[in-house]
């Protein structure tokens, strides 16, 4: 017995110049919000982007870019992405809304393989994909479905974030799985050291993000995000890496 | 119609799989589609004969078998078990359709209908495999 949907994905993802994985392990640490502003600077830069949001059971990008309720995608031969914000995007919300998404293991590699192998992106320069928070279902089955992937890390100076970001590090290096570099997510100055740590854990550093105490005003207003400091920040950060 | 999607892998993975056996016409695929699929079994046929037909003589006259597998779920916290019939009786056509692109989400319209729950177990009945792939040697 074999599963078809497995030998598409390929083929999927063939029109896609770079996917790049936001991860770090921990929840919390900005993973969603650095995902999406990855996504809008990189369109604001003339590219053709994707934004997934594959936290399938606390999806969150929705909320960031101002959408509560989803559309179903299109159908045409696959589903189509839709266009948020000049954005290609999809996310689990187009079909579940704002109901509870109880999913266990199976229900998500399942899930994955359902919509990588469904799904038409067309041609694009970056697929970003904001992955959830572990070393899990997500993270693990994506590696089985494609090893055309790179991953921008997060992670927040706090020794808990750090204990979770090293194992996703070790996990990706034994893989042999490209890290473009970290970032250290919600900085204020009575944190120091981890800019070290991320350098002796051979992974290339990236550059700080402030914490940034207004930031929850700006959530739900993609436009009036991309004046503030935080992105002028990220995008100095990502110049060189995408 | 994701369908096309679908057929579009089975095509591609029968293909390479004759093509690893080095046979010269494939005959047969036998496809099955679990019933939380929601597949449309009429649409799902058009689109591999049409797929098929791009694919030249390797593939003329290939006979397609389809059979659904009925979807069978258990509930995790009663032991309750129920089928099919059961959960798309009482499902709104929103809810269908949002089954039909993502089966998984069979987790967020339906509940144990001994106890509430919505962890419940799949035994049968979702994703789509090829039972089996037949053709001739030269």
């Amino acid at each position: 017995m074999i599963d078809p949907r497995k030998n598409i994905i390929k083929e999927r993802l063939e029109s896609i110049k770079r996917i790049v994985a936001v991860s770090g392990g921990k929840g919390g640490i900005g993973k969603s919000i650095i995902s999406t502003l990855t996504a809008l600077i990189l369109k604001d830069d003339g590219k053709n982007v994707g934004l997934l949001d594959m936290d399938f059971t606390s999806p969150s990008t929705h909320i960031i870019l101002g959408q509560e309720k989803l559309p179903f995608p299109k159908e045409e031969k696959g589903i189509i992405p839709l266009n948020i914000d000049g954005l290609s995007y999809l996310s689990i919300v187009s079909y579940t809304q704002d109901n509870p998404t109880p999913l266990r293991g199976e229900d998500i590699t399942n899930a994955i393989l359902e919509l990588f192998a469904i799904t038409r992106w067309g041609n694009l320069d970056y697929l970003i994909l904001d992955l959830p928070p572990g070393i899990g279902d997500v993270l693990l089955e994506l590696l089985v479905l494609t090893r055309k992937i790179e991953f921008l890390l997060v992670t927040t100076p706090s020794s808990l974030s750090w204990q979770t970001f090293i194992k996703v590090v070790r996990l990706l290096k034994e893989q042999n799985i490209p890290i473009i570099g970290a970032l250290l997510n919600m900085v204020n100055s009575s944190t120091y050291g981890f800019e070290e740590k991320i350098i002796s854990s051979g992974v290339r550093y990236l550059g700080k993000l402030d914490f940034y105490r207004d930031l929850e005003r700006y959530i739900g207003k993609p436009d009036e995000i991309m004046d503030t400091a935080m992105v002028k920040e990220l995008k100095d950060i990502l110049e060189d890496v995408l | 119609m994701h369908e096309w999607s679908l057929a579009e892998a089975v095509v591609e993975t029968a293909i390479d799989f004759a093509k690893k056996k080095q046979l010269t016409k494939l005959t047969k695929i036998k496809i099955r589609v679990g019933e939380l699929q929601q597949i449309e079994e009429d649409i799902f046929r058009y689109a591999l004969s049409e797929i098929l037909k791009l694919k030249g003589d390797f593939v003329k006259d290939t006979e397609i078998e389809i059979e659904e597998e009925e979807v069978v779920l258990k509930c995790r916290i009663c032991g309750h078990v129920w089928t099919g019939k059961e959960i798309f009786n009482i499902l709104g056509e929103d809810d269908k359709e949002a089954i039909h692109f993502l089966p998984e989400v069979a987790h967020t319209y339906t509940k144990c209908p001994s106890c509430g729950s919505t962890d419940f177990e799949i035994i049968k009945g979702r994703g789509l495999y090829i039972d089996s792939i037949t053709g001739d040697k030269s």
